[in-house]
């Protein structure tokens, strides 16, 4: 029924409160049912009211993009859900860390892209960098591609981090 | 509060001002603090099962038999792994129930200590919501919060799971009214723009049909009698799901019967035809739908249900109502009847005329036999000489319940119990004695099959324990029945495992419980065999032997669309199913 829907993907934040388990109740609720997790990000966010933000990228039908919303509000915990895609225009952002071995031209190359894609030396060696690389995701996967000629090693990244534009609070 | 209290006591005060009336449980060594306060009072009645399984089912017979909230007292460990298949039927068809369940002390949690489980972990996914308790503090706020969320907006089971320790820690105890929750607040009032819509829709109609399902029964009687009043008014036929039977009369001639996969002919047209669907607080199942993509293709569809997620889950809906069916239902009526605009008369007689072509197939005729009882006629006979008494049914799952659902006339909600969502066999007897324990004066039938039956025989022991007489009707075709009907219909009748080999006696097994067994083998006794078993002043077995090959009929068979249905009289079971519809359940 859903097959002719165009799939898109949408950066949902989820404010619930921070209590043990919730995370599970969450990711559950993604694999229980099967939707997709893109990427996901959680921290407490508000300490006094014990409230923790948790941001999750995924990639879906509209169909099944509004019964991941309202499965989300469903859960006892959870205090509000926002689309920020459609809902609101927000800006998002990712960190990663890129890991980078070699010698010679190759290793000036990849201090000339982190130049260009202004990632920061946080460790080197005579034979390797770890770069930090903050950005949207678009850029990350851009740099992390143009690393793997030049000795890429490995990356870690925190996932998307999103907030809505605008003086108004979620 | 200034006196502090046991966690136990807390409890045993929280379910006293809960309005608890009894527990189903079963002790072990994580709740013995519990069960000692049990002992020491007389406010809440405790029920001992047989299993924990059992005592789910008797809480969700309990709970859907009165509208009240089932409680559930389990151990640790396979105390509460046991609970798990009733919790998981309480989730799929909306039941409210709480859960306690002991847990190992809490500097033992995680290191494998005897009879430790991760109970959150494990019913995280099949309960609303579920708490495990850290500190005693905590521990009464989370009770009257665990009640709250239970009964309230789509109702479902939770679970609070108590590490031993804290029964024993002294702590404050603090009174329901105390307590709000600061997340959890369901919508009740459905929104004035969309009940507007809807009317406009209904006012429309040509080819109108109510749908209704279990939201109906779980929104209390006044939903069933608002839903009345509105389908009188309409003058509109009506359906129902399964976990929908008796929020509206049988007896009426507004009334088309269950639809679905074992639906009526009429009811099933009707909706494949209809050019306005009303569904009030039913769910699109797939037993209902059939083949999505033919599923009411030329109707436009409103959908009043309590929870969001309903809305748009399987089927697009025209007009989505979030709110209580009777809460809807009365603002609905409200703004129907100030249009004070009349249906299309000339449409509806035309409609009507067409449904009651439909109904002239007469799709649950069935062919009697001489010598041996149809189960169709069983179910008949038992209805007909138990209707106008204060009768609950409930069942196990299989060819009997839908029977059951086809034959048997619910003019009342909250009369009848099965397993709908979930369709778990063994639901019946359990249900039984909840509901008999809610009901003690009531008549309480388990209309059962003989394989179901032996899934949660035990609590027979539970119902002769608390004399509590409840009738088990096991229609007895030595088959797993349905199971046997989807093998001829999709497996080349390879009857793989599904023959009930070495059944035990049904009336010795009966007697040897200290109940009353009865059988019947032939139609010429069958009723003086059902009387005998009404005046029967305690548990019975009724072993009723029926013809062995009998089919359930009308079918949709899976994967097909609702006019493309198969009825007793013409092909039976041969036809072709899509490679598709053999991979559906």
């Amino acid at each position: 029924m859903s097959e002719e829907q165009p799939i898109n993907t949408h950066t949902i934040a989820v404010l619930v409160d921070n209590e043990a388990g919730v995370l599970a109740r969450v990711i559950g609720l993604f694999s229980g049912r099967g939707y997709n997790i893109d990427s996901l990000t959680v921290a407490e966010v508000n300490e006094d009211e014990h409230m923790s933000r948790i941001t999750i990228v995924t990639t879906a039908t509209p169909q099944v993009i509004n019964q991941i919303k309202a499965q989300l509000q469903r859960l006892v915990p959870v205090h509000r859900v926002v689309d920020l895609t459609v809902e609101t225009d927000s800006v998002e952002r990712e960190l990663a860390l890129v890991k980078v071995a070699g010698k010679g031209n190759d290793r000036v190359e990849a201090l000339r892209m982190s130049e260009a894609f202004r990632a920061r030396v946080i460790d080197a060696t005579p034979e390797s960098f770890v770069f930090e690389i903050t950005g949207n995701t678009a850029k990350i996967d851009a740099f992390i591609g143009l690393m793997v000629p030049l000795g890429l090693q490995e990356v870690s990244r925190t996932g998307v981090a999103a907030i809505a534009r605008g003086p108004e609070r979620m | 509060m200034s006196e502090k209290l046991t966690g136990a006591q807390i409890v045993l005060k929280a379910l006293k001002d809960q309005g608890v009336g009894h527990i189903f449980g079963y002790p072990g060594g994580a709740v013995l603090p519990i069960y000692d306060e049990i002992f020491q009072q007389e406010d809440v009645e405790h029920i001992l099962v047989r299993h924990e399984q059992g005592a789910t089912h008797a809480a969700e017979g309990y709970a859907r038999s009165t509208g009240k909230c089932g409680v559930v007292l389990v151990t640790s460990g396979p105390g509460a792994t046991n609970a798990v298949t009733g919790l998981t039927d309480a989730l799929m068809d909306s039941i409210p129930m709480v859960c306690i369940t002991g847990q190992v002390a809490t500097h033992l949690i995680g290191n494998d200590a005897f009879q430790e489980a991760d109970t959150v972990g494990i019913t995280r996914p099949c309960t609303k919501h579920n708490y495990l308790v850290k500190s005693v503090d905590d521990l009464a706020r989370i009770i009257h919060e665990a009640f709250h969320v239970a009964t309230s907006g789509r109702p479902g089971p939770v679970v609070i799971d108590i590490p031993k320790d804290i029964q024993f820690a002294l702590g404050k105890y603090v009174k329901p009214e105390t307590v709000r929750h600061k997340t959890y607040q369901p919508q009740i009032k459905g929104d004035m723009e969309a009940i507007k819509q809807a009317v406009d829709l209904i006012a429309g109609a040509k080819k109108p049909l109510f749908y209704t399902g279990g939201g109906v029964i779980n929104s209390g009687p006044k939903a069933s009698q608002l839903l009345r009043e509105f389908v009188k008014l309409t003058g509109f036929p009506i359906t129902s799901t399964l976990m929908g039977l008796g929020s509206y009369p049988s007896a009426d001639a507004q009334w088309l019967g269950m639809l679905g996969m074992h639906g009526t002919y009429e009811a099933n047209l009707a909706m494949h035809d209809c050019d306005v669907m009303i569904n009030i607080g039913a769910r699109f199942d797939d037993r209902i739908t059939g083949l999505l993509e033919k599923f009411a293709p030329n109707s436009k569809k409103i959908h009043i249900d309590i929870d969001p997620s309903s809305i748009n889950k399987n089927v697009m809906v025209d007009v989505g109502i979030v709110g209580d069916v009777a809460h809807v239902l009365e603002d609905m009526l409200r703004v129907y009847k100030s249009r004070s605009s009349e249906p299309d008369k000339a449409a509806m007689k035309k409609w009507w005329a067409e449904i009651e072509g439909w109904r002239a197939r007469k799709c649950l005729a069935y062919t009697p036999d001489k010598k041996s009882i149809k189960p169709q006629y069983a179910v008949e006979r038992l209805y007909e000489l138990t209707k106008g008494k204060d009768t609950y049914i409930t069942t196990e799952v299989g060819q009997h319940q839908m029977w059951a659902a086809q034959y048997y006339r619910f003019e009342d909600p909250n009369r009848w119990m099965t397993s709908g969502g979930l369709g778990t066999m063994g639901y019946g007897i359990p249900a039984a004695v909840g509901v008999q324990v809610a009901h003690p004066k009531s008549l309480v039938i388990d209309i059962a099959g003989e394989a179901s039956v032996q899934m949660t025989m035990q609590e027979l022991s539970t119902a002769v324990q608390y004399r509590l007489p409840i009738k088990i009707f096991i229609l007895n075709n030595e088959y797993m029945g349905m199971v046997r009907q989807w093998q001829e219909l999709l497996h080349g009748g390879r009857y793989s495992s599904s023959y009930s080999e070495a059944l035990p006696d049904f009336v010795k097994l009966a007697e040897a419980y200290g109940a009353t067994g009865i059988r019947a083998e032939s139609p010429d006794e069958l009723d003086d065999a059902i009387k005998k078993m009404i005046a029967t002043d305690g548990p019975v077995i009724f072993d009723c032997i029926v013809t062995k090959d009998e089919n359930c009929f009308p079918m949709i068979p899976s994967g097909a669309a609702h006019n493309e249905m198969l009825l007793a009289d013409d092909q039976g079971l041969d036809v072709e199913v899509s490679d598709a519809g053999k991979a559906m359940v």
